[in-house]
């Protein structure tokens, strides 16, 4: 088998998997297991979005739950001013149809990026993190300002956002609908890697003066992918919101931040699935070992530290060396 | 008016010497040894913890400070030797990863030993009380000895730095570590006590900062993250710029809190939504200016002299 067979029946695999979770969920009588599986499915959309930037782009942005909290709150918003049926600003009248507010929610998140990235890529290595990570913190304590939308209470979403006449109370409808974008999304985001625009990423990552000196201007370029990353993530927000039929400012904590990265990391940074696995794996690890023992933290902690001085290419890096061991 | 004016800006001057006590650390580490430490904060927090467990338990701050310290300076070193030291030729995104394990880590750990309710200390008993700076303008003494301490600290960080034999070292392992290497420095310890510094700073500024605010899990990373403010306004790895850089930002920071909910009630006529409104947009402020700052001199105001 020639590996790129191999990728071939490891995604129909997991395709055909993700597709029975909840025939699965009903048949180990684990009705949770729906909900768990959506979350990992939001998660990796975020994640994925982050690992464009951070593991082909190279950008270790620490304040992507900025784009995911925004996101969440563009669904929140406009289902508040919905329900009360009065405009925002007088002219926005609120929604809550899942195709209204997730462009929106893309869209905002994107202007936001652009903003964010404008001003954060004009410096690089130390001082990038830090000031994404500042940006962000300036968001969250916005939100906890605005009293109108909750503060720091958060802001409830009485009914997740319709689409069609579907039933989206049913988590395993809403479910299905979130398969449908992440699918949709990673199908997208895989061909933006392997585009003109993903290589020259990659080479920005690698030698961003020898980028330049062939007479491509890089700032565009990583503005550009920050921008995608920022809507990805605000995506994943806006879906998240909607599965939890809640939005708050700690959505936008640094912890989040903190945890998107986690996840690109465990699973493997610049690989296109990694952000997958890494979200399932650290959704499911937080899930078992909350059940198990509050301290939780105590335990990932140090398996974050060994991970990263031990484990290069996380578990994407472990799958290949198993494949290239079978072959 | 004056007077309101006079106390924050002295308010502003004690916040200002407070983060540079955590900017100086971590500028200090970065420039020498090219690490970004996220841990840093959990270093002031387990200054501020040991000092107050020792202050309640014993009643005598001339045993809390040496406690805070020690404890400080003891897990800094350790940190370094244990996890940092494998860090060094990492690019910072492990950097990142592996010492924000360490804050997870270091959080659950005090709550596990502390609990994770906040802790109130009282200020120590020599320094409690006001003084009158001028006639009328009565004036805390603690803070004004945190002023005290934290510019008595910056002089003497200075003459360490630029007088000492160990400075010199320090300097020249942030210019070219290899060559200090190649001349027969013993690096690796140079590295360690370059980290121990940090962390000293560090718990120092917890174990001032423990009276003032309650002494609870998270303290580390809601200053940590105004200490990032400081080094990106002030300019990465300069230590003159950590100094101006936290000054500026303490000031801002306390006058916007001091005036922002006037001007708020002056525009807003419900209080509370007012007060809300005021202290979200305080909060933003510092954040305002480091994006200012970014805009017109991306390598901050007082850049490391290359």
């Amino acid at each position: 088998m020639t590996r790129q067979n191999v990728s071939i029946v490891l995604i129909v695999v997991l395709g055909a998997l993700l597709l029975a979770v909840p025939a699965l969920a009903a048949a180990l009588g684990n009705p949770a297991l729906v909900g768990l599986a959506t979350r990992v499915l939001i998660y990796a959309i975020a994640a994925a979005s982050l690992n464009l930037v951070l593991g082909y782009g190279g950008m270790v942005s620490f304040g992507h739950a900025a784009f995911l909290g925004v996101g969440g709150y563009v669904v929140g918003i406009l289902f508040h001013h919905f329900r009360f049926s009065e405009p925002l600003f007088g002219v926005i009248a609120g929604s809550d149809q899942l195709l209204v507010v997730l462009p929106a929610a893309v869209l905002i998140t994107g202007i936001l990026a652009a903003g964010i990235g404008a001003l954060a890529l004009r410096t690089s290595g130390v001082q990038f993190i830090m000031i994404t990570l500042a940006f962000a913190q300036m968001l969250y304590f916005f939100f906890i300002a605005l009293k109108t939308y909750g503060g720091d209470d958060g802001l409830v979403i009485r009914r997740r956002s319709a689409l069609f006449d579907l039933d989206m109370r049913d988590d395993r409808t809403f479910f299905y609908v979130v398969l449908g974008f992440a699918v949709t999304f990673f199908a997208i985001y895989a061909t933006v890697i392997r585009s003109r625009f993903g290589l020259l990423l990659g080479a920005i990552r690698q030698n961003e003066s020898r980028v330049a000196a062939v007479g491509i201007a890089p700032y565009r370029y990583k503005l550009a992918a920050f921008v995608i990353s920022g809507m990805g993530a605000g995506l994943a927000g806006a879906l998240l919101a909607n599965y939890q039929r809640f939005v708050s400012p700690d959505m936008l904590h640094w912890t989040k931040s903190g945890e998107l990265m986690m996840m690109v990391i465990l699973g493997g940074a610049g690989t296109l699935f990694g952000p997958l696995f890494g979200a399932a794996a650290l959704i499911s690890l937080e899930t078992y070992l909350t059940q198990w023992t509050e301290r939780w933290m105590l335990i990932l902690g140090p398996v974050l530290i060994l991970i990263v001085l031990f484990m290069r290419g996380g578990i994407a890096g472990l799958i290949d060396q198993l494949l290239r061991r079978l072959k | 008016m004056t007077v309101f004016v006079l106390e924050q800006l002295l308010n502003g001057l004690q916040l200002g010497v407070t983060l540079f006590l955590l900017a100086a650390g971590l500028t200090l580490i970065f420039g020498i040894m090219g690490i970004i430490n996220l841990a840093h904060g959990s270093l002031y927090m387990i200054g501020a913890y040991a000092a107050a467990l020792v202050a309640r338990e014993t009643g005598s701050w001339l045993l809390a400070v040496p406690a805070g310290l020690l404890a400080a300076g003891a897990a800094g070193m350790l940190i370094e030797m244990v996890i940092m030291r494998r860090l060094y030729d990492r690019d910072h995104l492990d950097q990142v990863l592996a010492t924000y394990g360490l804050i997870l880590f270091c959080n659950e750990l005090v709550t596990l030993l502390v609990g994770r309710q906040p802790m109130f200390v009282g200020i120590p008993p020599g320094l409690a009380g006001a003084i009158e700076l001028i006639p009328g303008v009565p004036y805390s003494i603690y803070r004004l000895s945190i002023i005290g301490f934290g510019l008595a600290l910056a002089v003497g960080l200075y003459l360490l730095i630029q007088k000492t034999r160990l400075g010199m070292l320090i300097r020249a392992g942030a210019t070219n570590r290899d060559t200090v290497r190649a001349l027969g420095v013993d690096i690796r310890l140079l590295y360690t006590l370059v980290f121990g510094l940090g962390a000293l700073l560090a718990g120092f500024a917890g174990i001032m900062m423990g009276p003032l605010l309650s002494v609870q899990v998270g303290m580390g990373e809601q200053i940590l993250i105004m200490t990032f403010v400081v080094v990106v306004v002030g300019g990465v790895g300069s230590i003159r710029g950590a100094f101006f850089g936290a000054i500026i930002v303490g000031i801002v920071d306390t006058m916007l809190r001091g005036f922002m909910p006037g001007w708020m009630r002056g525009i807003i006529s419900d209080t509370a939504q007012a007060d809300a409104l005021s202290a979200g947009l305080s909060s933003m402020g510092v954040y305002l200016l480091m994006a200012l700052v970014l805009l017109f001199r991306p390598q901050g105001l007082f850049p490391a002299r290359t």
